[in-house]
Formats: C-alpha cells, structure tokens, sequence
C-alpha cells in the first residue's frame, strides 16, 4: 500500500491515519464522525464500491472534483452528513454551498482525470487487500 | 482443503438461472472457485462485492469466476441480483454441501462451506489455494492477483 504522500487527500494533525472509504456506504457516514475526531492525520483514499453502490462513482467524482477547487473534504463530510440527498440537483446545491464554480465543477467531475484519480485510489486499496469499508491502515509519516 | 497438484473434482451444479454447470466446461481456460458460506450474510456481500469491481482484470488474464455455497439457485438470484454482481453463483444444495466435502470445503458443524479460493488451471488441476483462517476474514482480491501472477498469468 503506498505511504501517505503529497498527491493524497489529507486533513488534521497527528498520526497518519489511511482511510478507505465508500462515500455512499453507511457504515463508512457512522464512522466518518468518529474518525475526524481522532487527534489524527486523516488521509482520504477513494474506495467506491460500484456493485454495491451504483450512486458511489458519482459521489467519489464529485469529492475529487470540489477537491480541485480546494472543498475537497468539505464536500465530503457534507455527503457523509446529509446522506440521502444526492442525485444531480443536489450536488449542485452543495457545490453551490460550497462557493465552488458550477461549471467547472460540472466539467471536472466528468473528466477522465478525476475518474483515473478515484480509480487509483481504488486499485491502491484492492492492493492492500481492503475489502470492505471503511478499511482504516495506520500509515507511515507523511512524506 | 484440496491442494495445489491435485485433480480437481469435476462437478455438475445448478446455476442462479437453474443452469447446469460442470467444472469440466470450463476446461481450456482456468476458473476460480470461490466457496462461501452463505448468501446475504454481512460477511460474504462485501466478499463478492470486491471481486465484481475486480472481475474485468480477472477475466482478461482468462479467468473465469464462479461463486459456490449451499443456498439454492432461488437464493442466488435473489443475491446476485441484491448485490448487483454477475458473477455466476453455483447452488451446492441436493446433496446438500457435497462439491465443497469433494475439495475439503465443508464445514460439518455447521452445514454450509468455508471461506476458500480455489484456482483450478486449463487441464482441470488444482493450481492454487487459499483457505480464510476464519469465515469472518475475506480474501482480499490482492491475493488473487498474487497467485495469478505467480502463476505466470
């Protein structure tokens, strides 16, 4: 599994925490609180469950996309908080919440650049084994 | 648990559609036998979840996927169609257990199949093996892709 590294999602100080995750799974919005409170270096990883849940891709994408515009984890805690409302209009809401630039929100998230990005993420976690969310991996210092 | 170099036991179950299946149709290409112990159960869903994200690499080294577990075809559909997966789902009900006793798979105690992976190569022998220490660890799809790899694949 890579080490936490500059081209991850990471928030918060303290011991680097990796985190598998599933924005549409619930067990993933139960934990997420949870999570974010830890005095820890949380680092995002995408791991959407597409079988499982088909809205995930959509979701995954839409974080990566606010993420380019620097709302990254804000748009994550809004979709673990307020689960439920995600078809398109809503995520335009959000990403209007969010002061986020509608249009290039809409263009990068169905870009190839944001559905590689996820899918390394993916595969990352394939690789360390993960399978089920959230998969939580003491990590190495960040570099 | 059967072991690598063994043949492995050739078989014939009824898919999720009512199918016929045998092992020996998959003869010429190589096909991984995932035992599990049941559908729905928390433990398993994820399980196949996985490996249906995965299930395109996985074909395009030629391997074919197939789930096996003692529920009947009624169930699988059921699951399958729950899951959101196409992998083939393989109904070990009448005699209940019997392909999974054949290759070490099953669990007495307590009537359904461990959790193992069995990669069985182009001529019908058992290449590889993996059984979960217990039913509650999944085998991760790295694993899989591990032993492909060895494998030459």
């Amino acid at each position: 599994m890579p080490p936490a590294g500059p081209e991850d999602h990471a928030r918060g100080e303290g011991e680097t925490l990796i985190v598998y995750a599933d924005l549409a799974c619930p067990h993933c919005a139960g934990a997420w609180l949870e999570i974010c409170e830890r005095p820890a270096r949380v680092v995002f990883r995408h791991f959407p469950v597409a079988s499982k849940h088909p809205r995930a891709p959509v979701l995954h994408a839409a974080a990566e996309a606010a993420g380019r515009q620097g709302r990254f984890f804000e748009m994550v805690d809004s979709i673990y908080v307020e689960r439920g409302r995600v078809d398109d209009p809503h995520l335009w809401e959000r990403a209007e919440r969010l002061g986020l630039d509608l249009e290039r929100f809409e263009s990068e998230r169905r870009s190839e650049a944001v559905r590689d990005r996820v899918r390394r993420d993916f595969e990352s976690g394939i690789r360390a084994g993960v399978v089920g969310t959230p998969a939580l991996f003491p990590g190495p210092a960040v570099a | 648990m059967i072991a690598a170099g063994e043949p492995a036991p050739d078989f014939t179950l009824r898919d999720q559609d009512g199918e016929k299946v045998s092992l020996s149709d998959y003869r010429g290409r190589k096909v991984l036998l995932v035992f599990y112990p049941m559908d729905f159960s928390p433990v398993c869903s994820d399980q196949l979840s996985i490996y249906q994200e995965v299930k395109p690499q996985i074909a395009a080294r030629g391997v074919e996927l197939v789930g096996i577990s003692v529920d009947h075809g009624f169930a699988h559909k059921a699951f399958q169609e729950r899951l959101g997966i196409d992998t083939r789902l393989l109904a070990d009900f009448e005699p209940k257990g019997e392909v999974a006793r054949a290759y070490g798979a099953y669990i007495e105690r307590v009537g359904h199949a461990n959790r193992s992976l069995v990669l069985v190569d182009e001529e019908g022998v058992v290449e590889w093996v993996h059984e979960s220490p217990t039913p509650l660890e999944i085998p991760g799809a790295n694993l899989i892709f591990d032993a492909l790899a060895s494998a030459g694949t």
